[in-house]
C-alpha cells in the first residue's frame, strides 16, 4: 500500500498534535517538539501503532518462522526439486484463493469452488474426448463452466434476496458436484490436450508453469483490485454495504461480479488440476474450498470483509503449502498435520480480531487527544 | 435569518407522496429551498423527515408529486442522478468506509479514471484524487491530522467532518444533512456546525435535519415542520419562535405545559 509521502508538508495542523511518534529528524536543528498538552498520550499511541504493525506483519512472520523451522529440521526442504513441488502444490490453492479473496472482501464466502473445479475439469475432459477438441476449446470450456456457475451463485444470492451467501454456495457445492458426477456417470475422463498438460505440469527453465500462471493471475488481480474503479467498489461494498448503495455504487452488480470471478478462478484452477492429472475428474477439487478460504484468512485478509490484498492470498497459499510439504518431509503423522493447519487458521483469525481491537483503542486515544 | 425572499427557489418539492405498503410516509409535503439558505426540517420520529430527504437524494422514489431544481422538474431516480445535479447528502450513518483512506472516501462512487472508454474497469488516478482531497480539506479548514490514515482510525468528529467536507466539496447546489451531530461530543458538534454555517458562503443551500432546537435557532434561517407525513407549517428559525416550533412538532395547538 503506498501511502502519501511523509515529506515535510505545509505547516501541520496543530490542533491534535502528531499522530506518529516519529523520532526527531536527524537533519536540521529545529527539532519539532511534540505539543506538550497531548505529550503523555503520544507514547501510548506509538505502542499501539507498533503492535498494529506487528499484527499486520503477522502472516508473513508466521510463514517465515514455519519455513525456517522446517528447513532446519529437514535440509531436504530447501532443495530445488522440493521447492518446485511446493510451488506446484500451492498453485491451485493460490488461484482459488485469488477468486475467494474478492468474495471475502465483500464479507461473503464461496463454498462451491471445489465442486465447480470438479465440474469444470470433467466438462473439459468430456469436450476433449467427445469432440477431440483442441487445447483452446478445452480451456475455454473449463473457464466458461466456472464463470457460468459463479454467475449463477451471484445471481441467486443477489436476486433471490438471500440474506447470506453461505447457504447459496453450500447448495451449489452439492449441485455442481452432483452435476459433475451425473454428466460423466462418475467416471474419470482420461486424457488432456497438450496445452493443458503444459499448464499443469510444464516447466519454463526451472520454474513450473503453474507457478507462472499464479504470478500472472496475481498481477492481473492486483491491478484489478488496487487500481481499477470496480476493484475499489469491491472494497467499498465490503466496508459498508449500505453506504455503498447511498453513494450510488451498483452494489448488486459488484456482488454478482465477485462470485463470477470466484467461479472463473475455479475454472482456471481446473486447468491446472486436469493438466497435472492428465484427466477430467468429476471428483477433482474435493474440499478445495476449505483450502482456498483458509489461504485467504491465513494470509491476513479479514474474514469480516473490506480488508485484504493479493499478497495476503499468496502468503496464505504458501503457508498452507509449506506446512503440508514440510510436515510430509518430516514424516509427521497426517492427523497431526490437520491439527497444525487448524491451529494456524485460528491464529490468523485471532490476529484479525486483535487488529480490530487495537484499532478501536487507537481511535479512542486519538479522540481523547483532540478533546 | 436574512433569506426571506432571495429570488426563485433552488429546490422545490410539490405535493410529495410516498407509501410503504399500507403505511403513508409522505402525504402532500411541500418544501422550498432558497439560494444560500439553511432550512431546518423538523418533526417527531416517524414524521417523514428521513423519507423526504431520501426522496430528494435519490434513495427513494416518490409515488406522487414533483421535485424541481431551478423551476425545472427533475426525476431523481438514483443517488448518482442526485449527485450529478448537485445535491449531496450526509446521512446519519455517514456512508463512510472505514477500510478506505480519506481520498478514497471523498471520491467513492465517482473515482477519477482513465482511459474513459474502460468505464469502471479504468485505472484510478490516485494522485489526482489525493491532491484534490488535500486541497478541499485545506479550503474547508477541516482539521485532519493525517490524510493517509484509514477513516476507521479517526475519531467520531473527524469522521463527521470528512463526511460533511465530502458533501460540501461536491455539492454545487444543495447539501442535505441528516442529524449531523447526533453522535458527537460538544466540541465536535461545534466544529460541524461552524462548517454548516459557512456553506452559504460557498453558494450552497442547506437542508438540516435535527432534533436539537438550540441548533436550529442558532444556524438555520427558516424551519419547516412535518407531522405524520404532512408539512404543517414553517416559520423563521428565531429564538422567539422556538416554543411555537416545538408545539408545531408536538401537534398541540396551544403550547403543552
Amino acid at each position: 500500500m503506498s501511502r502519501s509521502s511523509d515529506a515535510p508538508q505545509s505547516p501541520p495542523a496543530v490542533s491534535g498534535g502528531e499522530t506518529r511518534s516519529a523520532p526527531p529528524s536527524p537533519r536540521g536543528f529545529g527539532k519539532r517538539k511534540v505539543p506538550a498538552f497531548s505529550g503523555d498520550r503520544v507514547p501510548a499511541q506509538g505502542t499501539v501503532n507498533l503492535l498494529l504493525a506487528v499484527v499486520g506483519a503477522g502472516p508473513v512472520i508466521v510463514l517465515l518462522v514455519i519455513g525456517i523451522v522446517i528447513s532446519l529440521a529437514q535440509p531436504l526442504f530447501y532443495t530445488g526439486g522440493n521447492l518446485q513441488n511446493l510451488l506446484i502444490q500451492s498453485s491451485v490453492i493460490a488461484i482459488l484463493g485469488l477468486g475467494q479473496l474478492t468474495v471475502i472482501l465483500t464479507s461473503g464466502i464461496d463454498l462451491s469452488v471445489g465442486s465447480i473445479l470438479g465440474l469444470a475439469s470433467v466438462s473439459g475432459g468430456m469436450v476433449y474426448l467427445s469432440y477431440s477438441a483442441g487445447g483452446g476449446l478445452t480451456i475455454v470450456t473449463m473457464l466458461l463452466v466456472g464463470l457460468g456457475v459463479g454467475v449463477l451463485n451471484g445471481v441467486i444470492y443477489v436476486k433471490g434476496r438471500i440474506p447470506h451467501p453461505f447457504i447459496v454456495t453450500l447448495a451449489m457445492l452439492s449441485l455442481a458436484r452432483g452435476a459433475a458426477l451425473a454428466i460423466s456417470g462418475g467416471t474419470v475422463q482420461i486424457g488432456m490436450p497438450d496445452a493443458i498438460l503444459f499448464a499443469g505440469q510444464g516447466f519454463i527453465g526451472p520454474v513450473p508453469v503453474p507457478a507462472i500462471i499464479v504470478v500472472l493471475s496475481a498481477a492481473l488481480m492486483y491491478i484489478f483490485l488496487a487500481r481499477t474503479k470496480w476493484g475499489r467498489w469491491i472494497y467499498a461494498v465490503g466496508g459498508n454495504e449500505q453506504g455503498a448503495r447511498q453513494v450510488g455504487i451498483p452494489v448488486d452488480k459488484v456482488l454478482i461480479s465477485v462470485y463470477a470471478i470466484s467461479g472463473l478462478s475455479a475454472g482456471a484452477a481446473a486447468i491446472l488440476v486436469s493438466g497435472r492429472t492428465a484427466s477430467g475428474d468429476p471428483s477433482a477439487g474435493y474440499q478445495a474450498e476449505l483450502d482456498a478460504i483458509s489461504a485467504v484468512i491465513i494470509g491476513g485478509a479479514s474474514f469480516f470483509g473490506g480488508r485484504g490484498t493479493v499478497l495476503n492470498v499468496l502468503v496464505g497459499a504458501l503457508t498452507l503449502g509449506v506446512i503440508r510439504n514440510g510436515l510430509d518431509l518430516l514424516s509427521v503423522n497426517p492427523f497431526l498435520q490437520l491439527i497444525a493447519l487448524g491451529a494456524v487458521l485460528l491464529l490468523a483469525v485471532q490476529l484479525d480480531v486483535i487488529r480490530e481491537r487495537l484499532e478501536g483503542r487507537l481511535r479512542l486515544m486519538r479522540a481523547e487527544a483532540v478533546a | 435569518m436574512s433569506a426571506e425572499q432571495r429570488g426563485a427557489p433552488v429546490l422545490s418539492v410539490r405535493g410529495a407522496m410516498k407509501r410503504f405498503g399500507g403505511v403513508v410516509a409522505l402525504d402532500d409535503v411541500n418544501l422550498d429551498l432558497y439560494p444560500g439558505e439553511i432550512l431546518a426540517v423538523l418533526g417527531d420520529n416517524g414524521a417523514g423527515k428521513s423519507t423526504l430527504i431520501k426522496s430528494i437524494s435519490g434513495v427513494h422514489r416518490l409515488d406522487g408529486g414533483v421535485v424541481e431544481m431551478d423551476g425545472q422538474p427533475v426525476d431523481i431516480r438514483s443517488p448518482q442522478i442526485a449527485r450529478a445535479i448537485g445535491i449531496e447528502t450526509v446521512y446519519q450513518d455517514l456512508a463512510l468506509f472505514d477500510n478506505l483512506r480519506p481520498s478514497a472516501n471523498f471520491f467513492v462512487g465517482r473515482e477519477v479514471t482513465r482511459p474513459r472508454w474502460l468505464g469502471p474497469l479504468g485505472l484510478m488516478s490516485e494522485r489526482h484524487m489525493r491532491k484534490e482531497t488535500d486541497e478541499i480539506i485545506e479550503r474547508l479548514q477541516v482539521t485532519v491530522r493525517d490524510t493517509s490514515t484509514l477513516i476507521g482510525l479517526m475519531s467520531g468528529g473527524q469522521r463527521q467532518a470528512i463526511a460533511c467536507a465530502r458533501a460540501v466539496a461536491f455539492a454545487s447546489r444543495v447539501v442535505i444533512l441528516d442529524e449531523p451531530t447526533a453522535a458527537l461530543g460538544l466540541r465536535e458538534t461545534r466544529n460541524v456546525m461552524n462548517l454548516v454555517r459557512r456553506l452559504p458562503e460557498q453558494g450552497v443551500s442547506v437542508i438540516l435535519i435535527t432534533h436539537n432546537m438550540d441548533q436550529v435557532v442558532e444556524v438555520a434561517d427558516r424551519a419547516l415542520v412535518l407531522r405524520r407525513g404532512t408539512s404543517v407549517g414553517e416559520m423563521p428559525a428565531t429564538r422567539e419562535n422556538q416554543a411555537a416550533l416545538v408545539s408545531l412538532i408536538m401537534g398541540a395547538d396551544t403550547p403543552a405545559h
